[in-house]
């Protein structure tokens, strides 16, 4: 009986060719599915490498968190204080998120709650195309078309400043924190909404004690991928900022970025020098940054499907 | 039978105004955009011209065409492709067909999230650091794509993957009970099924990597080049970089120039963009399952 059966197991056992190379293919896959950790790895490897020398040489922790002076290529007293680009940027993103925050919401409920049929569907291939429009275009809107309208609406005369970064950012970050937010909502089981409009709920109310709760969890990680792209953005905060150092104490003051920072002045530096050193160091402390904020994202997401 | 209780109109009044209200801000979100893409085409449609397609830029940039940046992001845009693409479609077959609920392919979904989320100055840093010093390949259009390719690869693997999963399973199954290896139902069965879709996302990696400035600033992209690049270890301009370029670095720049080029710019990127939301649009109609 026993042997009978592990003769009718080794007829149905066909090593042959189109096995091995399902097994090659599975390999060569597996190779494409870890590419993703690979170049994760190698970017931080990478840019510690290239910022290693300034880290252990000329880097001081105290200068570089408590410092507002950025003073790279200084003759004789060089110094690489980054507080004030750390603030600069925070009070883009801030402003940013101070816009696109409450209208990127909006948004979504109206598009995934309120709007139905051709409106809801035009609706959200319009918000996807704003997506794509690229940062350098929105750089560029800033610099010309935002900067005149600020320097008209608040009679100041520079319109770079923390309010024309902060609302092209915000404008560009918008769309993305919408398309996720209205992700979220649509994930909630349309059980819940019919469960409710079955006791006598308005619409609203549906929206407010039971569709918002149920995907709390996806609207705040959408706000977070939001936050993390608002730290990143390079090329629009270069051009709208203004570019100047500065801790800002209105929206009217240009500030500068640490994105803005490494663009501005990497092709200016020699390989391995203090400097060239020191924006590495900016790009080890914004890829720390980003990583914390989309783990904590990802998180948070994770916490919905476990419950 | 239901009769309106003043409860019940008062609770429709206060819906129609959160109705209202998230209307004029989704309205908010999106007039802004709109009017600023009407002013792009006003004062940059009389910029473009023939001859500022297929002209070179002159005096300094302040005259001419565009046509070395338009064909030098065709080249980028292309080499980075032709990494990209294979890559993220392995990685989307392997996380779609093959990949067991563990903790690795945990590792690698979140792998591609923080690779999506990297800012695009660290990408730049990367670029600079692995492609153009350490592997010797110097400020070159190869170091820009293979930059640019890592950039965008979750673009691919998230398109190519959702397109996979819309496959039904029964298709699976049937084909495994008919005794066909994981691979022949891959090649057979699942991929034709899914070739549509994938072609979706990468027209959408096109839009995306058409667009990006800062990862090229200094791994592949100049300023300024009076010739066209010959190979891939040659620099070339970059549409992006151009606008970035006419826009804040050269002097008595004419004022419809940087319009023009910023028109161009995102007229490419918006319709390789509604190209892919339009083949998604018509291929979901036409879906029989």
């Amino acid at each position: 009986m026993n042997s009978k059966h592990s003769k009718d197991l080794a007829r149905l056992d066909r090593r042959d060719l189109s096995w091995y190379m399902d097994r090659l293919v599975q390999a060569v896959m597996f190779v494409g599915g870890i590419s993703a950790i690979i170049f994760i790895v190698g970017i931080f490897v990478f840019i510690s490498k290239e910022g290693f020398s300034f880290l252990f040489d000329g880097f001081s922790f105290t200068e570089f968190f408590g410092s507002i002076n950025w003073r790279p290529t200084s003759e004789n007293n060089k110094t690489f204080g980054a507080l004030a680009l750390i603030v600069g940027t925070a009070s883009i993103t801030g402003m940013a998120m101070l816009i696109a925050i409450p209208f990127s919401l909006g948004a979504a409920i109206y598009i995934g709650e309120f709007a139905t049929g051709k409106t809801r569907e035009s609706l959200k291939v319009l918000v996807e195309l704003l997506a794509a429009i690229p940062s350098v275009v929105w750089g560029f809107i800033g610099l010309t078309i935002m900067n005149g309208v600020i320097i008209q609406l608040f009679n100041v005369p520079v319109g770079l400043n923390v309010l024309n970064a902060g609302v092209i950012l915000g404008l560009m970050a918008a769309p993305i924190m919408t398309t996720i937010a209205e992700d979220a909502l649509k994930a909630v089981p349309d059980k819940y909404r019919e469960a409710a409009e079955a006791m006598g709920a308005t619409k609203w109310q549906v929206i407010r004690q039971v569709v918002l709760p149920a995907a709390k969890n996806g609207l705040v990680s959408a706000v977070l991928l939001g936050i993390g792209r608002g730290f990143g953005e390079t090329m629009a905060v270069l051009m709208a900022s203004g570019h100047s150092i500065n801790i800002p104490g209105s929206v009217f003051d240009s500030v500068r970025a640490l994105t803005a920072t490494i663009a501005a002045e990497l092709g200016e530096t020699a390989v391995g020098s203090d400097h060239y050193g020191a924006l590495f160091t900016l790009g080890i402390f914004l890829f720390l940054i980003t990583f914390l904020i989309n783990l904590t994202a990802d998180l948070v997401v994770r916490g919905i499907k476990r419950s | 039978m239901f009769t309106q209780t003043a409860h019940n109109v008062q609770n429709y009044k206060i819906e129609g105004r959160w109705r209202i209200l998230f209307l004029v801000m989704t309205a908010l979100l999106i007039l802004p955009v709109l009017i600023i893409l009407t002013l792009l085409i006003v004062r940059g449609g009389p910029a473009i011209s023939w001859e500022f397609l297929t002209a070179f830029p002159i005096k300094g940039m302040t005259a001419g065409g565009v046509f070395p940046a338009l064909l030098g992001t065709i080249y980028l845009v292309s080499l980075a492709l032709v990494f990209s693409v294979p890559l993220g479609i392995a990685a989307a077959i392997y996380l779609s067909e093959y990949a067991p609920d563990n903790v690795m392919t945990r590792i690698i979904n979140l792998a591609i999230i923080n690779l999506a989320g990297v800012p695009s100055i660290v990408h730049a840093l990367f670029g600079l650091g692995a492609f153009v010093i350490f592997m010797e390949f110097g400020t070159s259009i190869l170091a820009a794509s293979l930059t640019l390719a890592i950039m965008t690869l979750p673009v691919v693997i998230v398109a190519t993957k959702e397109s996979l999963q819309s496959v039904p399973q029964a298709f699976r199954e049937a084909c495994w009970s008919m005794g066909a290896t994981r691979w022949q139902t891959i090649r057979r069965i699942v991929l034709p099924n899914a070739v549509s879709g994938i072609l979706t996302g990468v027209i959408l990696e096109v839009s995306r990597t058409a667009g990006e400035t800062a990862p090229i600033m200094f791994t592949g992209a100049a300023f300024f080049l009076p010739f066209l690049p010959e190979s891939v270890f040659d620099q070339t301009m970059a549409l992006s970089l151009h606008l970035f370029v006419v826009a804040t670095q050269v002097p008595n720049v004419p004022h419809d120039l940087p319009y023009g080029v910023a028109l161009l710019l995102v007229a490419i990127v918006l319709l390789m963009n509604a190209l892919s939301i339009g083949f998604r649009v018509r291929l979901r109609n036409k879906k029989k399952w």
